[in-house]
């Protein structure tokens, strides 16, 4: 079950699964990355002798797994993680890209980052601590990005004596919590990720426990979602007009489907435009096919010669988005400089770029009690609040609740570049979630809803 | 607690992509992307497996329309003569431009110096730069992988370079979603890795699964080579071997194509690409940990090297 890799020939049976890790400085994120890594064989001999070398000469006597992942220079130099790496392994049921994001709460943009292309959220929890404020942040963070399923590992059970009623509590209370958040599917899985226990083998040493090791999960997990319920979406990207002789007449509009599943014959709006048309042919990069779905990168031909550029969004005719020039969004601060109310920026969604203005912030959320304060006046870096952008253009925008791809949005600054915030279209989780926590885990946390 | 089923053992869901068609659809995604915001890409090519995975998925990203971007190899003047002859086959074969960055001239110029170890690897940051700016490429394609090092691992898919190509890993932007920003001033360019996703045995399932033509030397064949510092080096007229090292013929093959001189050529009898896969899903080293010397020089060398503008 832990060969490293898969041999030639299975390929087609293969996923590809994207997660992230997120846990407090001393919860054994790193730890546990490492035994993942480690285990599953994806850790190889120079890599071991690598660490093992720089370990020795830090003085340590055994190698510290996190020397694995902590890349940079600053972060060997300091002992901590900075910034998000992405780390890959295998075995024989699937592909693992792994965004191993740091704890510090002053990194919590880096958790948005690692969490924003995740299918799955690995949140860590000590067995000695239970869930405490930073748990609560994970779950938050992970309940607004809307990561489809969400693994609580209880981790240092080796530290409680492997006791059941531990676990079951923490289990109990995270997943209360959560699920009033809106987090759809919770896993909890009691670990020692320092003895191996149920990360990638099952643990004699906790026999009471009949669920799936986390590795077990990861493999099984399903990652693709029930597209007949999504909303299709195709934003253009790209127009390709060969103009040669041979292809004189050929004009296909490049994309990556965002959500749902497109069909040839299928009656389509192009957004903003709201013009109609039909697909004539979907060309799937080298074969003509009949079909295709997210996330396929494709180009479609449509029936009727309109006017389509980069920028504009192809759904199916009747269940098309609203266009609108008013956005209103939950956004992570994620640069230094702050975001004002005036302030002049740019909105990058899926593939259109527009001038805006920041009208308004209502709100802004302190992660360290999910308390709400009204009208910040502006939003600082790690800060996730409420805003109100007037755009340039109008945008055919779906609610990040509906659509993660065509919900989401970056504002830029236009002076330097520099990406500002993360921002998620339309009611905020809780309000969607239609969640009033039925096991209360605060009574102030009945009113939020950034 | 599960709210969502899961699919029964054995089953595929109706509507999943194989790992490499999700790779696939993402570097064709950021190829795509580029096309549209930029106005003067480059796809550094070098002949090597990484650079021809990169030109084959350019092709089919805007297929039947030729690829919009032109090609840069800097050529380190101790590259093998089949990858250089590949390199020009493959250019004229697809119509494309490609500009040559030459180590050499720089040396015969006085602007650059040979390294006491002669190795040239390092040399080819000043080339690559000074071509990017007299070019004026604002995006510039590498096939670089997270899974090759750890400070690539740290890489972001567009990263911004500034006027002189220096990377700051500490100022990266975040990068959210798929949504790239390629935004930067004058003088300032975006390096962007398509593959960054891609593992070393992904790039060769792909290009089996594609049936891409490689250079030969991927395969195993007879060669004459000397033993320096663990590595077998190909003998040649680039430096190598030193008085006291000895030429022997072996059967072995390339994992990676850099330079003559920091190259290592591996043990092997795989001549087919399935034994190729077969031998890399059965290795215990990483592509660079083997064959690599440049990334051996210090804990930190490629995050060094990448500082200072290498790719």
């Amino acid at each position: 079950m832990t060969t490293p890799i898969q041999r030639a020939g299975q390929v087609s049976a293969t996923t590809l699964l994207r997660f992230a890790t997120a846990g407090s400085v001393d919860d054994g994120k790193s730890t546990l990355v490492g035994r993942l890594l480690h285990d599953s064989k994806s850790v190889l001999t120079d890599q071991l002798e690598a660490v093992e070398h720089a370990s020795r000469n830090r003085g340590q006597t055994t190698p510290d797994l996190a020397l694995l992942t902590d890349g940079l220079r600053a972060e060997r130099e300091q002992g901590i993680t900075i910034d998000v790496a992405y780390r890959y392994f295998a075995t024989p049921a699937r592909r693992f890209i792994l965004a191993d994001t740091p704890g510090h709460v002053q990194y919590t943009r880096n958790m948005v980052t690692g969490a924003s292309t995740a299918d799955l959220a690995v949140v860590l929890v000590d067995a000695r601590n239970g869930v405490i404020e930073q748990t609560r942040r994970h779950a938050a963070v992970a309940a607004l990005l809307r990561v489809p399923h969400v693994v609580l590992a209880v981790n240092k059970m080796d530290l409680v004596e492997y006791a059941e009623p531990v676990f079951a509590a923490i289990a109990k209370e995270f997943t209360a919590y959560a699920a009033s958040l809106g987090v759809p599917e919770i896993t909890a899985v009691p670990i020692s990720a320092l003895a191996g226990d149920n990360v990638v083998e099952p643990s004699a040493n906790m026999d009471w426990y009949g669920g799936p090791t986390v590795l077990e999960h990861l493999e099984t997990v399903p990652v693709s979602h029930d597209l007949t319920a999504c909303h299709a979406r195709f934003p253009v990207q790209y127009v390709i007009r060969p103009q040669t002789a041979e292809h004189p007449d050929y004009r296909g509009y490049a994309g990556q489907i965002a959500a749902g599943a497109f069909r040839v014959g299928e009656a389509v709006t192009v957004l903003p435009s709201g013009r109609t048309s039909t697909i004539a042919g979907i060309d799937a990069l080298g074969e003509s096919v009949e079909e295709a779905w997210a996330p396929r990168s494709v180009t479609i031909r449509l029936a009727d010669d309109i006017d389509v550029s980069r920028g504009d969004l192809i759904a199916p005719t009747g269940d098309t988005p609203a266009v609108t020039q008013d956005v209103e969004a939950t956004v992570c601060h994620v640069a230094d400089q702050p975001l004002s109310v005036g302030q002049r920026v740019l909105l990058k969604h899926t593939t259109r770029t527009v001038k805006a203005i920041v009208k308004d912030i209502p709100s802004r959320l302190t992660l360290d009690d999910l308390s709400q304060h009204p009208a910040p006046g502006q939003l600082v870096a790690n800060d996730i609040g409420r805003v109100v952008v007037r755009t340039a253009e109008p945008l055919a925008l779906d609610a990040y609740a509906d659509s993660r791809r065509t919900g989401s949005f970056l504002l830029i600054d236009p002076a330097d570049g520099t990406t500002l915030s993360a921002g998620m279209a339309g009611a905020s989780f809780a309000e969607v979630a239609g969640a009033v926590p039925d096991e209360a885990p605060a009574a102030d946390d009945a009113e939020w809803d950034f | 607690m599960s709210t969502v089923a899961t699919v029964p053992e054995g089953t595929v869901h109706p509507y999943t992509l194989s790992h490499l068609d999700s790779l696939e659809s993402e570097a064709v995604h950021i190829f795509r992307e580029v096309a549209g915001e930029f106005e003067r890409p480059v796809i550094l090519f070098s002949g090597g497996k990484d650079s021809i995975l990169m030109l084959h998925l350019a092709l089919k990203a805007f297929a039947p329309a030729p690829v919009p971007f032109t090609l840069l190899h800097v050529d380190t003047g101790h590259n093998f003569p089949e990858v250089l002859e590949y390199r020009d086959r493959t250019v004229e074969k697809h119509g494309l431009r490609l500009h040559v960055a030459s180590v050499q001239e720089y040396i015969d110029a006085g602007k650059l110096r040979e390294r006491p170890d002669g190795t040239r690897n390092p040399l080819q940051t000043v080339p690559l730069t000074e071509a990017i700016q007299q070019l004026r490429f604002d995006a510039v394609f590498g096939g670089g992988r997270r899974d090759e090092e750890k400070a690539r691992a740290k890489e972001r898919v567009f990263s911004l370079r500034d006027e002189f190509s220096q990377w700051d890993p500490r100022r990266q932007r975040p990068e959210l979603w798929q949504l790239y920003n390629g935004r930067h001033a004058p003088g300032e360019h975006v390096r962007v890795f398509p593959i960054s996703n891609w593992t070393e045995l992904d790039v060769w399932q792909y290009i089996e699964r594609e049936g891409i033509e490689l250079p030969e030397i991927y395969f195993a064949h007879e060669r004459e080579v000397f033993n320096r510092s663990g590595m077998w080096l190909t003998a040649g007229e680039w430096g190598g071997p030193k008085d006291h090292e000895r030429v022997e013929t072996r059967l072995v093959r390339y994992r990676t194509v850099g330079d003559m001189s920091c190259t290592g050529a591996v043990d092997s009898n795989a001549t087919t690409l399935d034994a190729v896969i077969t031998e890399i899903a059965a290795s215990r080293l990483t592509e660079r940990g083997a064959t690599r010397a440049d990334d051996k020089m210090s804990e930190a060398a490629m995050e060094d090297r990448k500082r200072e503008g290498y790719f």
